[in-house]
């Protein structure tokens, strides 16, 4: 134990952006406090130019991610759930400050999310199997179909569960190649800023997953309207208005997007649907024969 | 050397086409309360049909038909009996076949050989395929106990109109949905021939609607506050349009929308076989295909070989009356897309790309444009960037299959591609790489009912066949 008249040396809170843990580039930060309305941070206040930046770093990522072998994500995703069990102590105090639950609740919490990791790890060399299939189709050729990533997600991390839905959200985006921008929940950022050092130290490809803090209001519409944003999971975002003015401005580039879930239960085991929503059914048409 | 051939016109006395044509609704045929249009053959300028035009009144009983079908009857029917409707529907067409593809010749101004051989035949195995599917959803990988969603608004493009139709019937009856259709203006005679065929095969009333109308009832139908789930197929500014109308609403979309799809040709291709794929990709249909090969792209150092024999063989392709069973080439669906295809062809030249197109006499009447080809084309221009929706192709070259990728993909559609290379491990590299949801290898614009089709990208989202295109009606399992 540490003596109670040591002055504790505390951390800067910042962005996860391309591996690198910037500030805002704004220079805002906003105040966040635990339950009790202590204060607990300075959080870095993501502004449009990060957001802009993040997505240049999630299409470089995307570029080497998504032709990782489905082995090697497999393992990059294992590894973080690695890290993370060393972290694990943090993870419980950042989720009871955060959320004002039990040490109980908070251990409870930190367990299921590196399991989830785990559980998505182990889906990176399977998912194809189950969603992909041949087809019997009439002609000399040999016909297949399989998903592939959809591109760059943006996403909006779930406001209550700070680390749980925010793996739940983050890892099935991750598992089939895609690379992705995720806004933490504005109110209890911490655990996520936890998780982006686990990251850092992870595997994970530079820019592949990136992680800002701030207000979702603020952000989203950036990236709803970007170009090279292919996707857009909204889980967090339960304001209807926001949430339709999202999904207009996704209609500018066609983009995927992925509707609040109602009254999401983070706790039970999840189904293929968000690793579906986020990859594209390619089929391809092979010639077969004796030419 | 020129062929002649004796005219070899397919009769129309197998259709009966009335002249003023109802909304089918609830099982019946009802007048429409908006101001009728007419639709006519755009090989010959003639009217055809009068058509009911469906106003609010008209779209909010359709919805109401399909919503009282879906609750009382169709969600509630075991899906064996779903599926013998289905099995029922696909044998009535493959009976009325005929009948089909001369009147889809005859609005559309398609190739009776085309409607006979492809579109008819492929609607039929359309519905067969998703007939067994209807009592095995549990087996789709869906969950253990997949939903229906309830009634579906689908509207479909003047390209393919019963073919499209079966695209997006077939799949939503299998599941359970009942449906609002809306076919295009232009070509709305063999889906209200497809209403006989539901009475024949004495569908419960109100599992399929017809709505004949412009895109304002497209627009009352996907904005109808008790649909659950809207089908489109047609150009992507639509699709964009929809997919904003209906943010922030609980409905269910999906899209397939427009393409710029590269052909890609390598060195070791058999040339001949690969001219025979050009044609097919982009003369097939005058071109009014989304997933048209209408960028060629030809490697470098046989490209001057293809286009030689590309053009010779355009010399040979017979365009004139589409009713004609040796017409290669048939009219250009209407004057509106005729006037599009003639300002991009234009902005081809004025940008300065090379055109030509075979000696070929247009007929007077009706709306007609000439196989084009365009060489010296950049990706810049106009014509390699935009859906011209005709049969005008665009000849770019590239070196190496990494260039060929880079040109390939350098698009917003992704809707398909096609290679062409005798190398089986090239043909699979490729595939990988491009950035499409239908990749042809050693053919094109091939379509199977077990065969899931839909794009990347700007082309839109969903899939339309296979396993996969279930999903698009069937509510997925989600608890978070």
């Amino acid at each position: 134990m540490i003596g109670t008249d040591r002055v504790e040396v505390r951390k800067t809170h910042k962005l996860f952006i391309g591996g690198a843990f910037p500030r805002s580039e704004s220079g805002r930060t906003y105040e966040v406090v635990n339950t009790r309305g202590e204060f607990l941070a300075n959080i870095a206040k993501a502004s449009k130019k990060d957001a802009r930046d993040a997505v240049i770093s999630a299409r470089t990522g995307f570029n080497s991610w998504s032709k990782a072998s489905a082995y090697n994500r497999g393992q990059v995703l294992y590894r973080i759930a690695e890290v993370m069990e060393g972290r694990k102590d943090q993870f419980i105090n950042d989720i009871q400050d955060a959320e004002g639950t039990s040490n109980k609740k908070a251990t409870a919490q930190t367990d299921q999310a590196i399991d989830r990791v785990v559980w998505y790890a182990g889906w990176a060399d399977k998912y194809s199997q189950v969603l992909g299939n041949t087809n019997p189709v009439s002609g000399p050729f040999f016909n297949f179909s399989i998903p592939e990533p959809t591109g760059v997600v943006a996403a909006v991390a779930p406001q209550d569960s700070s680390l749980l839905g925010l793996i739940s959200v983050m890892a099935p985006i991750l598992v089939s190649g895609n690379s992705v921008i995720v806004i933490a929940s504005t109110n209890s950022p911490i655990p996520a800023i936890t998780l982006s050092e686990c990251l850092a130290t992870s595997d994970v490809v530079a820019g592949n997953i990136n992680i800002l803090t701030g207000d979702p209001a603020e952000i989203m519409p950036h990236l709803a309207t970007h170009a090279d944003v292919n996707a857009l999971d909204l889980t967090g975002i339960t304001d209807p208005v926001l949430l339709a003015q999202l999904e207009v401005e996704a209609a500018g580039t066609v983009k995927r997007v992925r509707k609040a879930p109602i009254n999401p239960n983070w706790q039970v085991t999840p189904s293929l649907s968000r690793i579906r929503a986020f990859t594209e059914i390619k089929t391809v048409w092979h010639p077969m024969g004796m030419h | 050397m020129s062929f002649q051939y004796a005219p070899a016109p397919e009769s129309t006395s197998i259709v009966n086409i009335k002249s003023s044509n109802g909304l089918f609704i609830n099982g019946e045929f009802t007048p429409g309360h908006g101001t009728p249009f007419k639709t006519i053959n755009p090989a010959t300028e003639e009217v055809l049909a009068e058509i009911a035009q469906a106003n609010q009144e008209d779209v909010d009983a359709a919805v109401r038909a399909a919503r009282r079908a879906y609750d009382k009857s169709w969600s509630k029917m075991p899906g064996r009996d779903r599926g013998k409707y289905l099995f029922r529907i696909a044998r009535l067409i493959q009976e009325r076949a005929r009948e089909f593809a001369v009147l889809e010749t005859m609005d559309n101004g398609k190739p009776i050989r085309e409607s006979r051989d492809v579109d008819v035949p492929i609607a039929a195995a359309h519905f067969f395929y998703h007939a067994g599917w209807a009592d095995k959803l549990e087996f789709a990988g869906f969950g253990s106990n997949p939903q229906s969603l309830g009634v579906a608004a689908q509207i479909i493009p003047w390209n393919f109109p019963l073919l499209m139709l079966a695209w997006k019937i077939a799949p939503a009856l299998a599941t359970g949905n009942t449906v609002v259709l809306k076919p295009a203006e232009t070509t709305p005679l063999t889906a209200l021939l497809f209403a006989e065929i539901c009475q024949q095969a004495d569908l419960p009333q109100g599992v399929v609607n017809i709505l004949t109308g412009d895109g304002e009832t497209g627009r009352m139908l996907v904005e109808h506050p008790d649909v659950n789930k809207i089908a489109f197929t047609g150009s992507t500014a639509v699709g964009q349009a929809i997919q904003r109308q209906i943010a922030g609403s609980s409905k269910r979309l999906t899209l397939e929308l427009g393409g710029k799809a590269a052909n890609i040709v390598f060195d070791d291709a058999p040339i001949d076989q690969a001219v025979e794929g050009i044609v097919n990709g982009i003369y097939f249909n005058q071109g009014h295909v989304c997933c048209a090969g209408s960028r060629l792209l030809l490697q470098e150092s046989i490209a001057e070989q293809t286009i030689e024999s590309l053009k010779r063989r355009l010399q040979t392709l017979r365009l004139g009356d589409p009713l004609d069973k040796n017409t290669d080439i048939g009219a250009i669906n209407s004057r509106e897309q005729l006037n599009r295809i003639i300002d991009l062809t234009q902005s081809g030249e004025d940008e300065g790309a090379q055109r030509w197109s075979p000696d070929c006499v247009l007929p007077a009447k009706g709306f007609w444009f000439a196989p084009t080809v365009f060489t010296n084309v950049t990706q810049a221009h106009r014509i390699a960037r935009e859906e011209i929706f005709g049969p005008v192709l665009s000849v770019l070259t590239f070196r190496t299959p990494d260039e060929a990728i880079e040109k390939a993909n350098n698009t917003p559609y992704g809707l398909s591609a096609g290679i062409w290379t005798e190398k089986g491990s090239r043909i699979l590299g490729m595939a990988n790489k491009v950035r499409a949801g239908v990749v042809w290898a050693n053919t094109f614009n091939r379509f199977d009912p077990a065969s899931p089709f839909g794009g990347y990208k700007e082309s839109g989202f969903g899939r339309e066949g296979g396993i996969q295109g279930l999903g698009a009606y069937l509510t997925s399992e989600e608890s978070s």
